[in-house]
C-alpha cells in the first residue's frame, strides 16, 4: 500500500503536496532513527569506560573501604553483585505472590464491581508513584516510628512495594487473555473454582506471567531512591537481612563522584555489570513471551 | 456455577463416590473455594488499607512543616533555604516541573513519531527489531542514565547550549547567562529520552487499533501517505495519545536519580534555561540523609506534594486513555471480560 511516486504522478498529486510528504515521511524516519542513537551511544560508553575495569578479582572481592589509595586496594563489586540478588530476590518473594493474588482477585472474583475498579485505579497510581516515595514510605513506617535504623529487608520491602503494581497489572492483562472457554468447559466438568484456578488458568498464562515478574524484576534491580534511606550500605558482604546491606545502584551512586579515578572506574564497571543483567532478564522475558500461545 | 464431581473424571475424585445431585456438594469440598476467595479479598483489599496508610503517615509527618509556614505558603513561598531553616518549596516545585515540561516537549514528538514510523511506514521485518530497541531504552537504570548524562552528554552539548544562549541572549528564558554543566535542558533531555520507551509503546498500541478502513477510505480518496496519516491516523488517536503524554508527565515528575545527579543543587527559581535548579525528588535525595527535624518534616511535606502532582497527573492520563477506549470499543460486558484481549492497559502498568 506504499503510494510511490509513480502512482502519484498517474493520479497528478501537486508537487506540493508530493513535498509534503516527503519531507513529513523523512521527519517521522529521521525522528526513529535519532530515538534509537541514545541507546547505542550508551551502550558504547558503558563498554568503553567499564569493560575495563571487568576482572576476576572484580568480581570476587569485595569494595574496601580505601577510596584515596592505589587501584590495587580499593577491591571490587562483589557485595554489590550479591546485595542486589538479594535485596531483589526478597523483594521479589513478596511482590510476585501478592501482586499475583491481587491480579487473580481481580479477574476471577472482582471483575467489573465498583471495588475492582477502585482496586484498579489504586494500583494504577501505585504505579505512578516517584520510586523515592517508597523509601520514604518504609522509612515512615519501619524506621521513625521503632527507633530503630536501616536493614537490608526495610530495602526490600521499599522494592516490593515498586515492584507490586508492575506485577499486578502484567499478570492482570495475561489472565484476562486465557479464554473463557477453558475455565467454563472446566467448571463444566465439576471442578471447583480453585482447581480451574491453579491447575488450569494460570498454567495456561505462565509464560505470560513469567515475563511479567522478570520485568518488574529487572526494574527493581535498576533501582536506587528506594533504597537510599532503607538499606543502608556496607562495603562487606552481608547475608543477614537485618543489618545493612550493599546493593549495586548505591554503590555506583557513591563511587562515582568519588575524586580518586580508580574509584570512578569501578563505578563504570559497576554500572555496565548492572545494564548486562537487567539486560538478560529482559531478553529472558521478552523469549518467553515469544513462546507463549497467549496474545 | 458450583458443579458437583459425578464420581472419578479428570479433575479428581468426589469425596464420596457415585451419583449425586449436580448441585449439591459437601460443605467440606467448598471450604477452599471459600478460603481463597477470602484469602484474595483480603489481598486486594491490603493494598487499598496500605496506600491510604502511608499517605496518612506522610501526612502526619510532614504536618510540622505545613503548621509552620502553611501549606500554601509551604508550596508556593519561593524561599528554599536550608541553613535558615527556610522552606518554600517553589523553586522545587518550578524545577520538577520545567525539567518534565522540557521532556515532555522533547519527548513526545519524537516517540509519537517512533509509533508512527513502526506501525504506518516501516517494512515488515525490521519491525520487530526496532521496536525492541525502543524499549530496551526503558531497560537502563536512572542512575546510569543520569551518569551518562552528566559525564557523556552534558559536556558534549555545553558548547552547543552556549551558542544558543548567546544567539539567542534577548529571549527571556533561554538566552544570555552562562551555560552550566548541569542544567535544566539536559535534565529534560535525558527525562525526554527516558519517557520515550512508554509513551511510544502506549502510541504505537493506540494506533495499531486505528480500523483500516479509514486508512483505506483516505488513501482511496487520494491522499499521500502522510495526508492519510494526518487526515485518519492522528484524529483518531489524539486521546490515546495525550493519555500516554500524561504517563510519560507522570513518569518524567516522579524520576529521581537522574534528576539529582543533573539539575544541579540550586534551589533558585528557574530563571535560565542553560542554568542550575533543582526539583522536589532531588531535593529529597540530596537533603534527607542529614536533614533534622524542621528539615526533615518539609522534605516530608516535599514529597508530599511530589505524591499529589503524580496523583493528579495519573488521574488525568487514566481519564484521557479510558476517553479514548470507549470512543474505540463496544460496551464490554463482565462476561467479555474473560474472553477479550485487553486493551490498552497492556502499555500502562508494566
Amino acid at each position: 500500500m506504499s503510494a510511490s511516486a509513480h502512482t502519484l504522478d498517474r493520479f497528478g498529486v501537486s508537487a506540493r503536496r508530493r513535498r509534503k510528504d516527503k519531507i513529513a515521511r523523512g521527519s517521522v524516519v529521521a525522528a526513529t532513527a535519532i530515538a534509537l542513537v541514545p541507546l547505542v551511544l550508551i551502550v558504547y560508553y558503558l563498554l568503553s569506560k567499564g569493560l575495563g575495569s571487568w576482572s576476576i578479582d572484580f568480581f570476587t572481592t569485595d569494595p574496601t573501604g580505601n577510596t584515596f589509595f592505589a587501584s590495587s586496594s580499593i577491591g571490587g563489586i562483589k557485595s554489590a553483585i550479591l546485595g542486589t540478588i538479594e535485596i531483589v530476590a526478597v523483594a521479589s518473594a513478596l511482590a510476585v505472590p501478592v501482586g499475583l493474588g491481587v491480579a487473580i482477585w481481580l479477574v476471577e472474583y472482582g471483575r467489573s464491581s465498583r471495588f475492582a475498579h477502585t482496586v484498579r485505579f489504586f494500583v494504577d497510581v501505585l504505579t505512578g508513584v516517584p520510586s523515592i516515595m517508597f523509601g520514604l514510605f518504609i522509612y515512615i513506617a519501619l524506621i521513625v516510628g521503632t527507633g530503630s535504623s536501616y536493614a537490608a529487608y526495610k530495602g526490600a520491602f521499599a522494592l516490593a512495594l515498586l515492584m507490586l503494581p508492575v506485577v499486578t497489572r502484567s499478570a492482570e492483562v495475561v489472565l484476562l487473555l486465557v479464554p473463557g472457554s477453558l475455565r467454563e468447559s472446566a467448571l463444566a466438568l465439576g471442578a471447583p473454582r480453585w482447581r480451574v484456578i491453579f491447575k488450569i488458568v494460570l498454567p495456561t498464562a505462565l509464560p505470560g506471567l513469567v515475563t511479567g515478574v522478570l520485568l518488574a524484576i529487572a526494574r527493581a534491580a535498576g533501582e536506587t531512591a528506594p533504597l537510599l534511606f532503607t538499606a543502608g550500605a556496607t562495603m562487606k558482604t552481608e547475608f543477614g537481612l537485618g543489618g545493612f546491606m550493599n546493593s549495586l545502584p548505591i554503590q555506583i551512586y557513591t563511587d562515582v563522584t568519588s575524586p580518586t579515578t580508580s574509584v570512578v572506574n569501578r563505578a563504570w564497571g559497576a554500572a555496565l555489570t548492572l545494564v548486562a543483567m537487567i539486560l538478560v532478564l529482559n531478553l529472558l522475558a521478552r523469549l518467553l513471551a515469544r513462546r507463549s500461545s497467549l496474545g | 456455577m458450583e458443579a458437583a464431581s459425578v464420581g472419578s473424571g479428570p479433575l479428581g475424585d468426589s469425596p464420596r463416590g457415585g451419583e449425586r445431585s449436580v448441585l449439591r456438594r459437601s460443605p467440606l469440598a467448598r471450604l477452599p473455594d471459600r478460603a481463597l476467595r477470602w484469602i484474595l479479598t483480603a489481598l486486594a483489599a491490603s493494598i487499598l488499607a496500605l496506600i491510604v496508610y502511608f499517605f496518612v503517615k506522610l501526612v502526619g509527618e510532614a504536618r510540622p512543616a505545613f503548621a509552620k509556614f502553611g501549606v500554601l505558603g509551604f508550596t508556593f513561598d519561593n524561599n528554599w533555604n536550608v541553613s535558615a531553616n527556610q522552606f518554600g518549596a517553589l523553586p522545587l516545585v518550578v524545577g520538577t516541573l520545567i525539567t518534565s515540561g522540557l521532556a515532555l516537549i522533547i519527548g513526545v514528538p519524537v516517540a509519537v513519531a517512533t509509533a508512527l514510523y513502526v506501525t504506518e511506514l516501516c517494512p515488515l521485518r525490521i519491525r520487530g527489531p526496532v521496536t525492541i530497541l525502543i524499549e530496551l531504552l526503558a531497560a537502563v537504570p536512572s542512575v546510569v542514565y543520569g551518569l551518562w548524562g552528566i559525564f557523556f552528554l552534558a559536556p558534549k552539548l555545553q558548547p552547543a547550549e552556549q551558542w544558543v544562549a548567546d544567539k539567542l541572549s534577548f529571549v527571556p528564558f533561554i538566552g544570555g547567562g552562562i551555560v552550566t554543566i548541569p542544567n535544566y535542558f539536559i535534565t529534560g533531555l535525558v527525562l525526554a529520552i527516558m519517557i520515550l520507551p512508554i509513551v511510544s509503546a502506549i502510541s504505537r498500541e493506540v494506533m495499531s487499533t486505528v480500523p483500516i478502513d479509514h486508512k483505506e477510505a483516505a488513501l482511496g480518496l487520494g491522499a499521500t501517505r502522510w495526508e492519510m496519516i494526518r487526515m485518519a491516523v492522528l484524529p483518531y488517536c489524539r486521546s490515546g495519545i495525550s493519555g500516554a503524554a500524561m504517563l510519560g508527565l507522570g513518569r518524567a515528575i516522579g524520576e529521581t536519580i537522574a534528576v539529582t545527579i543533573l539539575v544541579g543543587d540550586a534551589p533558585v527559581l528557574g530563571k535560565h534555561l542553560f542554568g542550575q535548579g533543582y526539583s522536589l525528588a532531588a531535593a529529597i535525595a540530596n537533603e534527607f540523609g542529614e536533614a533534622q527535624e524542621l528539615h526533615r518534616s518539609a522534605l516530608f511535606a516535599a514529597g508530599l506534594v511530589l505524591f499529589v502532582l503524580t496523583l493528579l497527573v495519573n488521574i488525568a492520563a487514566r481519564l484521557l486513555v479510558m476517553r479514548a477506549e470507549r470512543s474505540t470499543k463496544p460496551k464490554r460486558t463482565a462476561a467479555d471480560f474473560a474472553e477479550t484481549s485487553a486493551p490498552l492497559g497492556a502499555g500502562m502498568g508494566a
